[in-house]
């Protein structure tokens, strides 16, 4: 994966977001203080939000460019996004949900099958269901299940575990480990909790008030042993 | 009841339902795009879709019949394929349409603005085009609120009075509702002839508002 924003600059309330950084790593993390335009910036990745400079681009694909006005609607830029509320949607059951971007993206890939996905994240029971039925866990596995069965050259997900308690979380991280190894989907991961970027990054960017402070890997950024990766 | 009060009663709920399928792909379609984007003249738009509820009543009728009538230029367009308007049970259509639209955008437009957007940004990143977002999240998600608009527009066509008068005429076995013919009983002093079409016209829309509002408050199925 090759990510490249390149002096991206995106108007926010109160100030604007700018960054100029490349992403290769299979997990990246955003830490930072809330307010910081965190999730601003995985809403620009996605194409939900739309810079008024620079340039993005995705291993070879344009994403961004001011200089002649392209930018690339969300829905063609296969890039999976899962914010903090899951957007699940509530009105069809579990198997709707997770083909709703399948049948578009997803189909043709031998080795993305709703079967596999599903067994992965453990939640082959839970199809038939709906939706306000299940419980935070279970709604949490479905999204990142939902993203990963569009088939996204890149996969966004902002603070997916903040609701949860930590015990939750605890049993939810080998989950996502499951996403970065099994399907090789690279990450890009917002969180404040410091155990998760330990547990699953390869590097760390720290971001305040809409820029970029430095970058390193998440025992440098953070002053923590790595644990659990 | 007499035969004829039951002719009145059959077409004005004809009259009152047609007027409200005839609008709803319009109702919707400008209740979106007033909830969902800005455009240049919006506010403009949105006011004169409002006018219908604060203008009087036999006002919207004249300026109908303006419109309508065979000098008029929507009335002569019209005539050159046959369709007379005025004085049908067509100008009947065209008053309840225009007095109910207002109800049938202003609950739809709510609606559409209580679906939350990020559900249909998540359908854009999963691949979904602008179309199939409307069809299948945003539709869905305000079905019950455009129902209850449609149940609305329903029951203030089943009312109408003022334009109907003006565009229509008051003319038995051709334009004559429910409303018409109480005003017309009453104006021959026949106010208890008039009573059996009251009672109907207060149960028609006292069920079909009951049923709007069962509608409206009832968890969507999935």
């Amino acid at each position: 994966m090759n990510l490249v924003l390149d002096q991206v600059r995106v108007r926010l309330e109160g100030f604007t977001l700018e960054i100029d950084a490349t992403f290769e790593s299979p997990v990246t993390g955003i830490f930072g203080p809330s307010g910081s335009g965190k999730t601003s910036l995985l809403e620009t990745i996605a194409g939900l939000r739309r810079p008024i400079a620079g340039k993005a681009k995705l291993n070879d694909k344009i994403l961004f460019d001011a200089a002649v006005g392209l930018h690339l609607p969300p829905r063609l830029r296969r890039i999976g996004y899962v914010p903090q509320d899951l957007a699940l949607f509530p009105h069809l059951n579990v198997e709707a949900n997770l083909l709703y971007g399948y049948r578009h993206q997803g189909a043709g890939n031998d080795s993305l099958t709703l079967k596999h996905v599903v067994e992965v994240m453990e939640i082959s029971d839970l199809v038939d269901r709906d939706i306000r039925s299940l419980s935070g866990g279970e709604q949490q596995r479905v999204g990142f299940a939902r993203a990963i069965l569009s088939a996204p050259r890149l996969l966004l997900l902002d603070e997916p575990m903040s609701n949860l308690d930590s015990r939750l979380k605890t049993r939810l991280i080998p989950f996502l480990q499951r996403i970065r190894d099994e399907f090789h989907v690279p990450l890009i991961y917002v969180t404040h909790d410091a155990s998760e970027l330990t547990a699953l990054c390869d590097e760390v960017l720290i971001l305040e008030r809409g820029r970029l402070l430095e970058r390193g890997s998440p025992e440098k950024m953070l002053g923590l042993d790595r644990v659990n990766c | 009841m007499t035969g004829e009060a039951w002719q009145i009663v059959w077409f004005t709920v004809r009259v009152s339902a047609l007027s409200t399928l005839v609008i709803l792909p319009f109702g919707i379609a400008i209740a979106w795009l007033i909830a969902r984007y800005d455009w240049p003249g919006k506010t403009v738009v949105e006011t004169a879709v409002m006018l219908p509820l604060f203008v009087p009543p036999v006002a919207t009728g004249l300026l109908l019949l303006m419109l309508f009538g065979r000098n008029g230029p929507l009335g002569s367009l019209l005539n050159r394929f046959g369709w007379e308007i005025i004085f049908t049970w067509r100008a009947v259509t065209v008053a309840c349409a225009v007095m109910s639209f207002p109800l049938l955008v202003r609950t739809a437009q709510t609606a559409f603005e209580e679906v939350n957007r990020r559900l249909e940004e998540i359908a854009r990143t999963l691949g979904a085009s602008e179309w199939r977002v409307l069809r299948t999240i945003t539709l869905p998600l305000a079905s019950r609120g455009i129902v209850a608009g449609a149940v609305l527009a329903f029951a203030r066509a089943m009312g109408e009075f003022g334009a109907t008068a003006v565009v229509a005429g008051i003319i038995p076995g051709k334009t004559m509702t429910i409303s018409l013919s109480i005003y017309q009983q009453i104006q021959l002093g026949q106010d208890t002839a008039a009573l059996p079409l009251l009672f109907f016209s207060i149960a028609i829309v006292f069920v079909t508002v009951l049923c709007g509002q069962i509608i409206s408050r009832r968890k969507p199925s999935r």
